[in-house]
């Protein structure tokens, strides 16, 4: 039953992976954008989704308003300023949203302060018996349940809409695609759209879980470069199998490996010891994925 | 929420400043007490800081903005929880602002990276929370003081509590820095039960997902957690969450339980038992008036942190006043800061020869304030008696 | 007075000489000031500028991305904070154990991320940076992620003289003397034959490869080279802090790093230098005037990505190239 509960754990945590995954995979791929500032659309939502949940005392409320500013936020910072950077090497796009990160950490504590409290809505607070003997929070499978259903979505988004075939067509050979006469500016707008989207529903999800501080992008940033770079640039199925699978190594790696260490280490050295064994493994993972695969597991580029 | 910013010094102006205080003597009695007051003002655990700084400040207005009989410049900054930023703060503070004291930091790790600034630099750090076993044995050193308590010492009272409900197995878990190493030892120093699982975690962890699936497989009677500020706000919230707290008891520390863990928790918190060596009920005189100031200014109930930040300010008022100003005499400064006389909003107060705490230390309950709220009140029996810590005869002062 | 345009070289040397007084003398101008906490900045920046200029030897020179550069930094300082704190103390033994300990790692990452190209490079680079990183985490006998206090400081012997470096005075001048000789290695490296190699197997390798330079042998030199130079400012930069912690090797600090080289100059001797002296000047200026120093800091950056291409030492050089012609 341990097992289990944290084999969910692990899914909750790689499905959430996902949403921040599966926007950057897109913009990484059709844009060819290295964007440093995708944790901090992450941000934005859950501090958007906090301050609205406060505002209107409903938790769905403030999801879908979180959701609708910040897709609008992501679109305006496009248009305005990402716009410019495709151009240049990747060099530049690390110092521009590098720079970003600094503007929008700073600006997010002027406008909503240091940190906002969110908690998770009062009928969901309790466990779930989901088999007997197999008690789950509540919360968690709201969040399990999302990210599948999203998900979903996105592959039928992706494969079954005139709008996912010219993302792919975009991703697959951008030159090609403008060639071939699709609205390439437009496109790219769209694609940054649905990022920031799936990012504010990550933060507005995890806020409860985690805590909604200035800075909260940063670590989960790179574990999401880490997925895309095993599932495959530019590929949606890549970043939902990645994010699984990293979720998964991660957090089953983490009590499986302090449960190894507990035999023969003293207990504060295994506590220490698991979860750096689990997250090295998660890069070592992605090291021998690139030398099997060098391209991703599920690779877009055609 | 009141914002205190520190004093801002321009580069320009400071420059003619500078030149004019290197000409003037510097070996005279000092004109006016500085302090460097550097704590966790932002981020998850923010609120312990906020509180201390806030009683400091309050002990300070209370007393005309003076520290004894000298005018008081307190220079507050932000270490956001990084040791780096709290190094560079201290080296601020004492390198270009010669301040007289250095106090505030929260947490032990934080505190430890940046305590040598001020010890190289013979500054005494008046601690009005983190007070780690360490600096309380081998490494004590003349200019420390701890005004709050020993790390062990919340832990010890628990782990006694826990003997006398009779529980036989516990569950630990604490985060894995030295005040988590310090809080499970004192807890197994008292406890005569045994230990189901001792279970360290990141610092600042907030997912306990993990770490709650094992509590569940390891079945033990009772879950004793040392979480500071947001890990144990958010760690309570998902072990409710998880369908723990009904067959499990939990035990805390005064720290997983005062106003700053009670008010986002809620009324899961009702009825839960904790150890303190402070509560917000006690009757003496300094207290009634500390609680009744800190209410009126601040408009909300205080923790045991912003108890602590006042009696810092109290002590280090003791001393200058006992000093009579002269603070360039370290070697009396010293004698005054171990004297301790003051009226500590705990009662009793006196050091050890080590400079941490002997005192008394209760058990608290979580009840009904009357006003629909929840508060700490305490049993009036305390739990540990005159109680020092279990490593002051490894220090080498007398 | 003498005019730009009439002599342009003499201007110009005359300014060199005049920043290097200051520089040499900063520690004493600093004091007469006032201001001598203001010298553990300086020598903040010196380090910082040794770091930023060794990655500028991999990145800029070598067109290597390597986004996991902060590890040799970092590894240099943990080489040396541990042997104080098991009790060697003895400058020249860190120094040997630094120079060996970070070739050893350089030689291992370079070897097995040469291999790949692109972001792979990248993310290969910054894998390896992070398992270091997990690691100083882990090691809770040398702090693990509390970090790693150390009271004692390097001692350098010369005859019967010994230096300290925990004399702030000492570690300023040492820290300088790196940082010239570095520059000046930099300088004579860039038009000498690996230099020029380097050049062409930057602008693209595939060709360089096929004109016949052995590219990954040159590539893994310049990589190992940049490390051990970055694991020396390491060793600087616990010897200036008396702390060292697993930030340190955080792929942040590796990003902090390239916003230095990219903000002073790719690819320009003094890049590293500028960058670092710029961007920790411009924080602490901020800082101390508002409490919103990142929000300008992140303005100042953008406004050079967008506008100044090639960095600070970019527009100086094309203003000395407008007011030659």
């Amino acid at each position: 039953m341990l097992i289990v509960e944290q084999a969910l754990n692990g899914l909750q945590f790689g499905l959430m992976l996902f949403l921040l995954a599966a926007g950057l995979t897109l913009v990484f791929g059709v844009m060819d954008m290295i964007n440093l500032a995708h944790g901090s659309l992450y941000m934005v939502g859950a501090f958007v989704a906090a301050w609205l949940v406060a505002l209107t005392g409903s938790f769905v409320l403030g999801i879908a308003g979180a959701v609708v500013l910040t897709a609008v936020f992501g679109m305006a910072l496009e248009v305005v300023l990402l716009r410019t950077l495709y151009a240049r090497d990747h060099l530049s796009q690390v110092l521009a949203t590098f720079a970003l990160i600094l503007i929008l950490n700073d600006g997010v504590k002027m406008i909503f302060g240091n940190d906002l409290p969110l908690s998770a809505p009062a009928a969901l607070a309790g466990p779930v018996e989901l088999l007997p003997g197999l008690v789950y929070p509540a919360y968690r499978l709201l969040i399990l349940a999302v990210g599948l259903v999203l998900a979903l979505l996105l592959w039928l988004l992706v494969q079954k809409t005139r709008m996912g075939a010219l993302v792919r067509a975009g991703a697959s050979n951008r030159t090609m695609a403008t060639a071939l006469g699709v609205d390439i500016t437009r496109l790219f707008t769209f694609v940054f759209g649905i990022g920031a989207a799936l990012c504010a529903v990550a933060g507005a999800l995890l806020g409860p879980l985690l805590a909604v501080q200035v800075g909260m992008g940063e670590n989960i940033l790179i574990l999401a470069f880490v997925v895309i770079v095993i599932g495959g640039i530019g590929s949606i199925r890549g970043a939902l199998v990645g994010a699984i699978l990293v979720g998964g190594i991660d957090t089953l790696g983490r009590t499986l490996l302090q449960h190894l260490f507990r035999e023969f280490l003293p207990p504060q050295w295994a506590s220490a010891a698991g979860p750096a064994v689990a997250s090295v493994a998660v890069y070592v993972f992605m090291a021998v994925v690139l030398a099997v695969k060098p391209q991703g597991l599920f690779p877009a580029r055609g | 929420m009141l914002h205190l910013r520190a004093p801002r010094t321009l580069v320009a102006p400071a420059l003619l400043l500078a030149a004019l205080a290197l000409g003037a003597a510097s070996a005279e009695a000092a004109d006016k007490v500085k302090v460097g007051f550097v704590s966790t003002l932002s981020g998850p655990s923010s609120a312990l800081g906020v509180d201390i700084r806030d009683g400091f400040l309050l002990a300070v207005k209370l007393n005309g903005g003076k520290l004894g009989n000298l005018p008081a410049d307190v220079l507050v900054s932000d270490d956001q929880f990084k040791p780096d930023v709290a190094k560079q703060l201290f080296e601020k503070n004492i390198k270009r602002d010669k301040v007289d004291f250095m106090t505030g930091v929260v947490f032990s790790n934080i505190m430890l990276a940046a305590l040598p600034e001020a010890l190289d630099a013979n500054t005494f750090y008046i601690s009005p929370n983190a007070a780690p076993s360490s600096i309380a044995g081998k490494d004590c050193n003349p200019l420390f003081f701890a005004v709050s308590w020993p790390n062990d010492a919340y832990h010890e009272a628990a782990g006694q509590y826990a003997n006398t409900r009779d529980l036989k197995s516990v569950y630990l878990v604490a985060p894995n820095y030295q005040a988590g190493k310090d809080s499970l030892a004192g807890f197994k120093r008292t406890f005569k039960g045994t230990v189901a699982g001792e279970n360290y975690t990141k610092l600042g962890q907030l997912d306990y997902a993990a770490e709650l699936a094992e509590i569940r497989a390891a079945k033990p009677q009772a879950v004793y957690i040392f979480l500071p500020g947001g890990m144990g706000i958010n760690f309570i919230k998902q072990y409710v969450g998880a369908g723990l707290g009904k067959d499990t008891t939990l035990l805390l520390p005064g720290f997983s339980a005062d106003q700053d863990v009670i008010n986002p928790v809620g009324a899961a918190m009702a009825g839960l038992f904790n150890t303190a060596h402070w509560s917000p009920d006690f009757t003496n005189a300094a207290n009634v008036k500390f609680m009744a100031e800190f209410q009126k200014e601040y408009k909300r109930v205080p923790t045991l942190y912003a108890s602590q930040g006042y009696d810092a300010a109290l002590l280090i008022d003791a001393a200058v006043r006992d000093t009579k100003g002269r603070l360039e005499d370290h070697e009396a400064v010293r004698k005054a800061l171990k004297a301790a006389r003051f009226d500590s909003v705990r009662g009793p107060f006196k050091f050890n020869t080590n400079q941490y705490p002997i005192q008394n230390y209760f058990v608290r309950t979580i009840g009904s304030d009357g006003k629909g709220g929840l508060v700490n009140k305490s049993f009036n029996e305390p739990i540990l008696k005159n109680h020092g810590d279990a490593y002051v005869q490894n220090c080498a002062m007398k | 007075m003498l005019s730009e345009a009439k002599h342009p070289g003499l201007a110009r040397s005359v300014a060199l000489i005049a920043l290097a007084a200051i520089v040499l003398a900063l520690p004493f101008l600093l004091r007469a000031l006032g201001f001598d906490f203001y010298l553990s900045l300086a020598s903040r920046i010196v380090v910082y500028a040794i770091a930023a200029t060794s990655l500028n030897l991999v990145l800029g020179y070598g067109g290597m991305v390597s986004f996991g550069h902060a590890a040799f930094v970092g590894l240099g300082a943990y080489v040396t904070g541990v042997m104080i704190s098991e009790g060697v103390q003895s400058g020249s033994a860190h120094l040997g154990a630094v120079v060996l300990v970070t070739a050893f790692a350089a030689l291992a990452i370079g070897a097995i991320s040469l291999r790949t190209r692109g972001v792979y490079f990248i993310m290969i680079t910054l894998a390896f940076a992070q398992m270091l990183f997990y690691l100083a985490n882990s090691v809770k006998g040398y702090g693990g992620d509390e970090g790693l206090n150390v009271r004692a400081r390097s001692l350098f012997s010369l005859g019967g003289w010994v230096l300290d470096l925990k004399n702030p005075l000492a570690l300023y001048y040492v820290a300088l003397a790196v940082l010239a000789a570095s520059l000046f290695a930099l300088a004579r490296f860039v038009p000498s034959r690996l230099g020029y190699a380097m050049l062409a197997i930057r602008d693209d390798d595939v060709r360089a490869e096929a004109i016949g330079f052995p590219t990954y042998r040159y590539k893994l030199v310049v990589f190992v080279a940049a490390g051990v130079l970055g694991g020396i400012a390491g060793a600087l930069s616990v010897n200036l802090q008396g702390y060292v912690s697993p930030n340190a090797l955080h792929w942040t600090q590796s990003g902090t790093l390239m916003v230095m080289v990219i903000l002073g100059g790719v690819a320009t001797v003094w890049g590293g230098v500028a960058g670092a002296a710029v961007l920790l000047l411009l924080q602490e200026m901020l800082g101390s005037w508002t409490e919103h120093g990142e929000f300008w800091t992140g303005w100042v950056l953008l406004a050079v990505v967008l506008f100044a291409r090639r960095g600070l030492v970019g527009i100086a050089l094309s203003r000395r190239a407008q007011s030659a012609t």
